[in-house]
């Protein structure tokens, strides 16, 4: 038998295996990941077709169906994420899992990988389709698509570090976040209209969102083809501080957790 | 005999109220020992804090000569748990539910740790049956198998053999016994099934709002209690009717 080798990326591989043989045990998992993406890429697919008519100006370079899709991987990551760490409270195996040399972050790291495939999963077909169906390709945009992308999915998991923290303290009657979190920053992201559409003091909020940053910074790349590096700099900037501020609000959660007994209740 | 577990004023309050105190206990290397109490006692707290889901108010836990509140991860490397109220996850089959915890226990070749474990528990039949599918005395034994699944130098049960038929629940037992002498690893387990007690423990610890009022072989408590069966010193710990120990 082999021997036992404690690393952290065993036990990371390890934690993911199980979110992969959950996600294989049901093809209706599989195919509801690609299914929400490509409904919204088909409503909004027909929105810029009925624009391109009728005010050109307002969908040129495929600009709304590709905010549709780089949004969308933020809500995916998000979901695919936190969802992958609801099974846990629902099976009831969270208590298995850190009487186990499991660490926290390695957790955090295998709901990252998880929430990774599973946006991938989501996306790909839906900008796949986007190409024929409506003649826009995402991929056109290149390198900056995927500084775009990482954006959106960092500040997907810095939200889900805050929800699976409130999730690990307050239990399964806190679970309606997971879905409503992530649209209190969509109206100051400025997915679908330039920041300037804000009032003044909505602007400023804005300016403290990241993913206003990249919405920007996509709009500029596919309507005036200029690549604003120092937009993308902000969205970086702004999601590492993010993630730190999710990680200490789960490490907080998870140790309030654990002085309050609640590792072995959750789920029940 | 080495002690494995040795807290020291293990103390543990939720919002004031008192579930352990000062707890002061040793379990040595090799044995096989209860935790026995009442509802309430302090039986799930303790082990809560032995397994380091909780952490205590005060007070000192060390395991394996370790500081387990400061650092409780390389002890866990060498632990392990069962408990009927904690699931594994239940859409998994049986054998991906194994090669799961033999990763996060450290084994990049998973197969013979599954194949090892589907032998001593007798998994076979069922190795590929998702767990939601089985009976609750398979459920155990799975629960069982993944215990097992690093070969732990302690083991904290909590009622092993709940849903196991009578002839299962004797064969848990006597591997359980066999395990400890074999590898002289560490049992601590809180059940309330007296028969099994006295057939597997060699020593009992009984708490009783969360101190610790009495400790002995199951034979050494029925003679100082004057006691035929273990259910009887139970009884009068619970009502009260014994000394504290010092």
């Amino acid at each position: 038998m082999s021997i036992p080798d404690h690393s952290s990326l065993r036990r990371i591989s390890g934690l993911l295996l199980r979110y992969l043989y959950l996600l294989r045990s049901s093809w209706p998992r599989i195919i509801e990941i690609a299914y929400w993406p490509t409904m919204q890429l088909i409503i909004w697919g027909f929105v810029t077709k009925y624009f391109s008519d009728v005010r050109p100006e307002l969908s040129a370079a495929g600009v709304l169906i590709s905010a549709v899709l780089i949004w969308d991987s933020l809500f995916r990551s998000h979901v695919s994420y936190t969802l992958s760490f609801l099974e846990e409270l629902w099976s009831r195996n969270l208590a298995n899992l850190f009487v186990s040399p499991l660490r926290p972050w390695e957790l955090i790291c295998s709901l990252a990988s998880i929430s990774m495939l599973r946006t991938l999963i989501g996306i790909i077909p839906a900008a796949i389709l986007a190409i024929p169906f409506f003649g826009v390709s995402v991929f056109d945009m290149g390198f900056p698509l995927l500084a775009f992308f990482m954006n959106l999915v960092l500040c997907g998991w810095a939200i889900s570090l805050v929800v699976t923290g409130i999730l690990i303290r307050y239990g399964l009657g806190a679970e309606s976040l997971t879905w409503v979190l992530p649209f209190l920053i969509a109206p100051v992201s400025c997915i679908y209209y330039p920041v300037e559409t804000l009032p003044q003091w909505l602007q400023s909020i804005a300016a403290c969102i990241s993913t206003s940053y990249v919405f920007e910074g996509m709009r500029s790349l596919l309507l005036q083809g200029e690549l604003k590096l120092d937009l993308l700099a902000w969205a970086f900037s702004l999601n590492l501080l993010y993630i730190a501020i999710g990680f200490t609000c789960f490490m907080a959660a998870f140790r309030s957790a654990r002085r309050h007994g609640l590792l072995l209740q959750v789920g029940e | 005999m080495e002690p494995v577990i040795e807290t020291r004023k293990l103390t543990k309050r939720y919002d004031g109220v008192v579930a352990v105190d000062e707890l002061d206990l040793i379990v040595g290397k090799g044995s096989v020992t209860a935790l026995l109490g009442g509802n309430g006692a302090g039986k799930t707290t303790t082990l809560s804090m032995l397994l380091g889901l909780l952490s205590p108010t005060s007070g000192e836990i060390s395991i394996f000569g370790e500081d387990f509140v400061a650092n409780r991860f390389s002890a866990l490397a060498r632990m392990n748990f069962s408990s009927p109220y904690v699931d594994l996850p239940q859409r998994l089959t049986v054998r991906e539910n194994l090669k799961v915890y033999a990763k996060l226990y450290g084994f990049g070749e998973v197969n013979p740790v599954v194949d090892r474990l589907a032998q001593e528990f007798d998994l076979t039949d069922f190795l590929d049956r998702r767990l939601r599918r089985l009976s609750s005395g398979q459920k155990t034994r799975v629960s069982l198998a993944k215990a097992f699944v690093n070969e732990p130098d302690l083991l904290l049960l909590d009622e092993p053999t709940a849903s196991l038929d009578p002839e299962t629940a004797s064969w848990i037992r006597d591997f359980l016994k066999s395990y400890c002498e074999e590898r002289s690893a560490t049992i601590l387990l809180a059940s309330h099934d007296m028969r099994e007690v006295e057939l597997l423990c060699e020593d009992v610890l009984l708490l009783r709002r969360g101190k610790l009022v009495e400790r002995g072989s199951p034979a050494d408590l029925l003679r100082r209690f004057g006691r035929k069966t273990l259910e009887d010193v139970f009884l009068d710990v619970a009502r009260g009717q014994h000394g504290e120990v010092a």
